[in-house]
């Protein structure tokens, strides 16, 4: 593979995990616990897709067949898509959505200030742009997990549950980010680290490394992606070419 | 000719004009106002990153405050409508993402009509690293000016602003958050 078809690659499977997890997170409007996470929750949705169209933009220059953000976005089959697992995976309830948020916010924010500093300018100049969001999307969703974690019986139950349901897909988290052509990305142990430090904060446990999930990012994907899909193309499928 | 290779929006493409100003332009587009944040025009809020005559047409260079930011396209075509109707005719918007938009990029006068319409201008918290090593930025509230306003969410109406509430007069306020 060329360097560009790689750094094509790279740039779908950034985009098409923001996307995911960006259209996710958008299914908490109208039914989150409290107006303040929903309009929490949308505004991290929006900057995610905001990101994603950075990503898929670049991704179909490099890819050099005149696609646009859109095109990728609307038009393609579940096993075209390359986004990680995890962001793909069901919100269960409001603990469970910003463990899943929290895990994913750490890595991405180690990576885009790795990224920072990438040979390719665009790559770069995205990175810098989406690290500042990234930032605060980490501060919230880390925030949580130690209120929810160190709070009540029920809430570390549960979001203690849902560490250990969503840990075996964290690990392709860093097949994704060491697939980055170019730079070497080793975030591995800082983002152990890092969760360490918040699990602590929240009373809970790191899980055990004894198995992870993968496939995602090569377009190999559990059955919930189809659904999210079906729904998120709908009116492209239906009206082909439509536009506000 | 380097005009050419820009991208016209929504065909407002017309006839080249020029032989305005630049600090004529820049007086103009200062008379747009930020669609969510009325209480500032878009040159207040650092957006315009450039602005230059290019053969006869006028380059606009824009950078959005947030990457997901849905204001941004309504923000360009606001600038090319309101730039037509004081005759300057051939307007082409340039969107650039580097350097990075900064609110340190918003002006001293927008921080005071921020402040006048009850949003607290971003204010420098101290370096730190994450999580919880980082200061929480040292704001009082517009309404009664109380110190130590607590945080409700670091999410707002929009996501270039925080909620707070006022521990005094207890009213809720918004912050526009340091990026």
């Amino acid at each position: 593979m060329s360097e560009s078809a790689a750094l094509a690659e790279f740039a779908l499977r950034m985009g098409d995990s923001a996307l995911i997890l960006g259209h996710r997170l958008s299914e908490w409007t109208g039914h989150a616990p409290v107006l303040e996470e929903e309009l929490a929750s949308a505004n991290v949705a929006l900057d995610l897709l905001g990101q994603a169209q950075l990503w898929l933009s670049l991704a179909g220059e490099l890819e050099g067949r005149g696609r646009s953000a859109d095109d990728l976005a609307y038009l393609r089959e579940p096993s075209a898509y390359r986004n990680l697992l995890l962001a793909e995976q069901l919100n269960g309830d409001f603990g469970h959505t910003l463990v899943r948020q929290f895990l994913f916010d750490a890595w991405n924010h180690l990576l885009l200030d790795a990224l920072c500093a990438h040979p390719h300018a665009r790559v770069a100049e995205i990175a810098e742009k989406a690290s500042k969001e990234v930032r605060y999307h980490l501060e919230r969703s880390s925030d949580w997990v130690v209120r929810l974690g160190d709070g009540t019986d029920e809430s570390h139950r549960r979001v203690g549950a849902a560490l250990e349901i969503l840990w075996p897909y964290t690990g392709e988290l860093f097949v994704l980010s060491a697939s980055c052509p170019a730079a070497t990305i080793v975030i591995d142990a800082r983002w152990r680290e890092l969760v360490d430090m918040v699990l602590q904060r929240a009373t809970l446990d790191m899980p055990n490394d004894e198995w992870a999930q993968s496939g995602g990012i090569d377009g190999r994907h559990t059955e919930h992606l189809g659904k999210l899909l079906a729904e998120m193309q709908s009116l492209q499928r239906a009206y082909p070419g439509a536009s506000w | 000719m380097a005009g050419e290779t820009c991208e016209h929006i929504d065909g407002l493409t017309v006839s080249p004009a020029g032989g305005f100003e630049l600090s004529q332009i820049w007086a103009w587009l200062d008379q747009v106002l930020d669609p969510e944040v009325p209480a500032l025009s878009v040159v207040d809020l650092g957006v315009i990153r450039q602005v230059e005559w290019r053969c006869g047409r006028l380059l606009v260079q824009v950078t959005p405050t947030y990457s997901g930011c849905p204001a941004t396209r309504a923000i360009e075509q606001a600038l090319v409508a309101h730039l037509q109707t004081k005759g300057v005719v051939d307007v082409c918007i340039e969107r650039v993402l580097a350097p990075a938009w900064s609110s340190d990029w918003i002006t001293a006068r927008g921080r005071e009509r921020l402040l006048e319409y009850g949003i607290v201008p971003p204010v420098h918290a101290g370096p730190g690293r994450f999580p919880w090593s980082r200061a929480k930025p040292a704001i009082g509230c517009p309404q009664c000016a109380a110190p130590s306003p607590e945080l409700v969410s670091e999410f707002g109406s929009t996501a270039c602003k925080a909620q707070y509430r006022c521990r005094a007069c207890k009213e809720p306020f918004e912050y526009f958050k340091c990026i």
